[in-house]
């Protein structure tokens, strides 16, 4: 329930076109990935809330035969301590279980790698997978924790103050926020 | 969160000045706004029952106390379960049999756990307004949350049931609901009413022959008043049978188990006048052939063990939403003092 | 051991009004020996050894409170008959009347004595124990009424304890009426209230609290009623609460039963609605009740029916309301507010100056058969000095009373007593030094 009272100026920062482009970049990094490694059967997690709309197309690039899984990490996010409990959370969701499968976890923006710190924890409260993969839309700077994707879109290098931000489901756009 | 009615003095008391949950009283004075944020956040707890680690990590490194001054194994249970699955550290204070009895007050034994650094009593206690005098006079750094005093209030209680009344009916504005029995000695009643009316149930019936109903119930509580379970219960979308305690069945409010049971009692052919999708609540324990046949307890309509496991869920949203306000309220005053 | 005479006063300046005499003039009063020696001009060669400048001020008898719980003997951790008589001389009260549920209960003139005694000692305000109706307030045995009276008590009570056994009640009435004594009586019937905290309504269902309904007290006038009938015991009725009680109240005077009745000045500006969200101050027996109640108890001021207004004063530490509701005890400190209190109901154009003077002076005491409350030329020197318009908080620096347990605690009062004067001797005077 934190308010955006700084004034925030909106811009596109790759559109449509752009997106659709590393999305395909990234479904042939993954299949080649994928191959390398011997996996045939991976399950496929979106991180709520721009993680799940790249898996979605991702998962239909792949054609993966398991349903698409989501995550919400809300519960394990390591600023509940200092900002209380997230607005809107809504339940995780895994298909199948995850014991000894290989999981292709999914997210939009990697920056400090806490939320993929969360997503892991709350990975391995339901199971314990054989592997994991991780595949970003959009690697920026900013890295707090020791975190490094399989899978990227698009790498950038960005200035403080400034954010990216997948909006979707159809076209997917990544903005450009910098606060005032 | 600001849509908090004015001048009511729960809210100064339960909000903070940014309208978060410090403490969780009573739902009287609580928005359809509050009830409604607190319903959507239990949702996302009900998945952590699919975890094969069935525990999430909110409340790691805080102490909640189970302050019950009454027995109450079953509630004291859901209240434990809920903040060990929050990763809290759990006490468990029985206090009727220990500190009171040697003369001790109530103010010494909140003194005592306040100084161990506990962050949150779940209070249950006999006396109406407990829960209040407690939240009233601990120490800042502690959120207190009502687990039922006297005949006041059980809010907790309350919104499993709205909880409950919303997986399966999803709008509340147009329902009809009936509430049987024993209303007068009720804290769920109290709480229930207060619910349904905030979320917008516009016909909240209570049924319940006189000696039960508390006086001016009609103005209080805007709800109707019949004496007739089957006029009552006449196209109802749901039917809460309230608990009747054995010391009420000795004469002195209704004569006996077995009239109680001929006019109050809910079986299958009195529920035939609901509507068909009726669904049958109540906050448990039954006492079968009293309140209920155990066919109508044990039968499709009957969602009370839905009842218990979303407790859980409710009460962790609840539980992390008074830990989490109170960590900001902490952080701001770190930031301010600063 | 004897004190010195009183000195010679004169109060100058003032508006003196006594409401017995139907006087409200502009005149000094002269005090001398204890008594009123002269009203205007001072007597010749009266040589006043003070003098006090009422300006602006109302002079007027000594106020009279008909219940005040000091809590001596017996509840000292609470407060004593030295703290709490001092409260009443700031306050402007030269006589009170306490209930006899101390401990032990004045069912003896030992107690009744020690009382009396203790007060006179400190000299800040005259103490009227109430004798017990029963002994030891048990409902069961009559007291020793004629010794009781013999020792000072001049009224009979059952404090807030209903005798249950109504032939124990009847027979009570019909002894003390033997001495002509007046029986106060809380009008509560015992099994009615049994359990209840507040008023049985709207705020008891929605906070879940045990109620004490109406018929509590109409059943208790009423059977009280038929009794005094029956008795030709003269009864009066301690604190009404109720719309309907003050009905029939009016309906038996009318038809000439020995019954007068008095109202807690606090049921006239409180409603069930001020102990919502279980407020501690605002817990008294009888209890806060509707709007329409609290409206029909000023009319029957008005009226003329209530004849007295009393603070109904229960001073309590701070461990007594620092509990669980159903646990706190029940009343309120109430001595400091009778008169801000009373005067606000002169400005709610309830009452005339007068009449609200006469609901603290001259009609109490008419119920008490005392021959103080009034300002002739030979009564006894009570007198209260109380600037009208004096407005002031009333918060922990100007209570003077032990108990601070007041539901009007920090809230802004108007007027305010100057001097107060008991058997001719000041016995208050506001400093200078105004705390606010």
């Amino acid at each position: 329930m934190t308010n955006m009272t700084d004034a925030v100026n909106h811009s596109v920062w790759q559109d449509a076109a752009a997106v659709t482009a590393a999305l395909a970049t990234m479904a042939s990094d993954l299949k080649q990935l994928c191959a390398t490694r011997g996996i045939n059967t991976p399950l496929m997690v979106g991180i709520h809330t721009g993680g799940v709309l790249v898996a979605e197309r991702l998962h239909q690039a792949l054609a993966l035969a398991e349903p698409l899984g989501h995550l919400d990490i809300s519960f394990y996010r390591d600023d509940f301590t200092r900002i209380g409990l997230h607005p809107q959370v809504r339940p995780s969701y895994l298909p199948v279980p995850i014991d000894d499968r290989a999981i292709i976890l999914v997210d939009d923006v990697l920056q400090t790698g806490r939320t993929l710190r969360a997503a892991l924890n709350v990975l391995f409260d339901y199971g314990r997978p054989a592997s994991v993969l991780l595949a970003i839309l959009v690697e920026r700077d900013g890295r707090e924790l020791p975190i490094e994707p399989n899978v990227v879109g698009i790498r950038a290098r960005l200035a403080t103050g400034e954010q990216i931000k997948l909006t979707g489901a159809d076209p997917l756009v990544l903005t450009k926020l910098v606060a005032e | 969160m600001t849509c908090a009615p004015p001048n009511n003095p729960n809210t100064a008391l339960q909000l903070d000045a940014h309208g978060r949950l410090r403490h969780f009283l009573t739902l009287d004075g609580l928005s359809r706004a509050h009830l409604i944020d607190i319903l959507d956040r239990a949702e996302g707890f009900l998945g952590i029952a699919r975890q094969a680690i069935k525990k999430v990590p909110l409340c790691r490194g805080k102490i909640i106390a189970n302050l019950f001054f009454e027995n109450s194994t079953r509630t004291r249970t859901t209240f434990e379960l809920a903040a060990k699955r929050l990763s809290a550290d759990v006490l468990n204070l029985n206090v009727n049999t220990s500190a009171t009895a040697k003369g001790e007050t109530l103010l010494d034994t909140l003194r005592n756990l306040e100084a161990m650094h506990v962050d949150m009593f779940v209070v249950r206690h006999a006396d109406s307004g407990a829960a209040h005098f407690i939240a009233r006079h601990t120490a800042a750094h502690v959120s207190v949350i009502n687990a039922g005093d006297g005949r006041h209030s059980h809010p907790t209680q309350g919104m499993l049931d709205m909880f409950t009344i919303r997986q399966h009916k999803g709008d509340f504005t147009r329902l009809k609901v009936a509430i049987v029995g024993d209303v007068l000695h009720s804290r769920v009643a109290r709480s229930q009413i207060t619910a349904l009316t905030t979320l917008g149930v516009e016909d909240v019936r209570i049924i319940a022959p006189r000696t039960l109903i508390p006086a001016h119930a009609e103005a209080t509580f805007g709800v109707t008043v019949y004496h007739d379970l089957r006029a009552g219960v006449r196209d109802v979308d749901v039917v809460i049978m309230l608990r009747l305690q054995r010391e009420r069945m000795d004469g002195g409010f209704i004569p006996s188990e077995q009239e109680y049971f001929r006019l109050f009692g809910l079986t299958e052919k009195r529920l035939a006048t609901a509507k068909p999708d009726a669904i049958v609540m109540h906050p448990g324990p039954i006492n079968r052939g009293v309140e209920m046949d155990s066919r109508v307890a044990d039968g499709p309509r009957s969602v009370i063990l839905e009842q218990v496991s979303n407790g859980l869920a409710v009460r962790m949203a609840i539980m992390s939403l008074c830990i989490g306000a109170h960590n900001f309220n902490m952080n701001q005053q770190d930031a301010a003092d600063e | 051991m004897s004190k010195p005479a009183p000195p010679r006063l004169s109060i100058r300046h003032g508006r003196l009004i006594d409401p017995l005499h139907a006087v409200d003039t502009h005149a000094d009063v002269h005090l001398a020996d204890g008594r009123v020696v002269a009203i205007g001009a001072a007597p010749d060669g009266f040589q006043p050894e003070r003098e006090l400048d009422a300006s602006g001020c109302l002079v007027v008898p000594g106020l009279i409170d008909l219940c005040a719980r000091l809590r001596e003997p017996g509840l000292e951790r609470k407060a004593t008959i030295r703290s709490e008589t001092q409260a009443a001389a700031a306050s402007g009260i030269t006589s009170l009347c306490c209930p006899p549920d101390t401990d032990p209960v004045i069912d003896t003139p030992a107690v009744a004595q020690l009382i009396r005694q203790t007060a006179q000692r400190y000299g800040y305000a005259r103490v009227l124990p109430a004798g017990s109706l029963t002994h030891g307030l048990a409902g069961t045995q009559l007291s020793e009424m004629a010794a009781l009276k013999h020792a000072g008590c001049p009224v009979l009570s059952h404090a807030d304890r209903p005798i249950r056994n109504t032939r124990v009640q009847r027979r009570a009435l019909e002894y003390a009426a033997t001495f002509g004594m007046t029986c106060f009586l809380h009008p509560c019937d015992a099994d009615l209230s049994d359990g209840g905290l507040v008023h049985e309504g709207r705020v008891s269902t929605r906070l879940g609290l045990p109620g004490i309904p109406e018929a509590a007290e109409t059943v208790a006038v009423a059977r009280d009623l038929a009794l005094a009938e029956q008795t030709g015991a003269r009864i009066h009725f301690r604190g009404l609460s109720t719309a309907r009680a003050t009905a029939m109240l009016a309906e038996a005077r009318a038809r000439g039963v020995a019954v007068t009745a008095d109202v807690s000045a606090h049921q006239l500006f409180l409603t069930e609605n001020d102990v919502d969200h279980f407020a501690a101050n605002a817990y008294v027996l009888p209890p806060l009740r509707t709007e329409s109640d609290r409206q029909a108890l000023r009319a029957a001021v008005a009226r003329g029916e209530i004849t007295a207004i009393c603070s109904d004063h229960q001073p309590h530490e701070d461990d007594a309301k620092q509990a669980p509701f159903p646990r706190i005890q029940p009343g309120i400190s109430a001595l400091e507010t009778l008169l801000p209190l009373t005067l606000q109901l002169v400005t709610d154009g309830v009452l005339s100056l007068n009449q609200a003077i006469a609901m603290l002076t001259c009609q109490p005491a008419a119920i008490l058969n005392s021959k103080r409350g009034h300002l002739a030329i030979n009564a006894r020197a009570d007198v209260c000095v109380i600037d009208p318009n004096k407005i002031w908080i009333l918060n922990e620096h100007t209570m003077r009373s032990r108990g601070l347990n007041t539901p009007f605690l920090n809230q802004e009062l108007r007027g305010q007593v100057q001097w107060t004067i008991l058997n001719g001797r000041v016995v208050f005077e506001q400093s200078p030094v105004q705390y606010c």
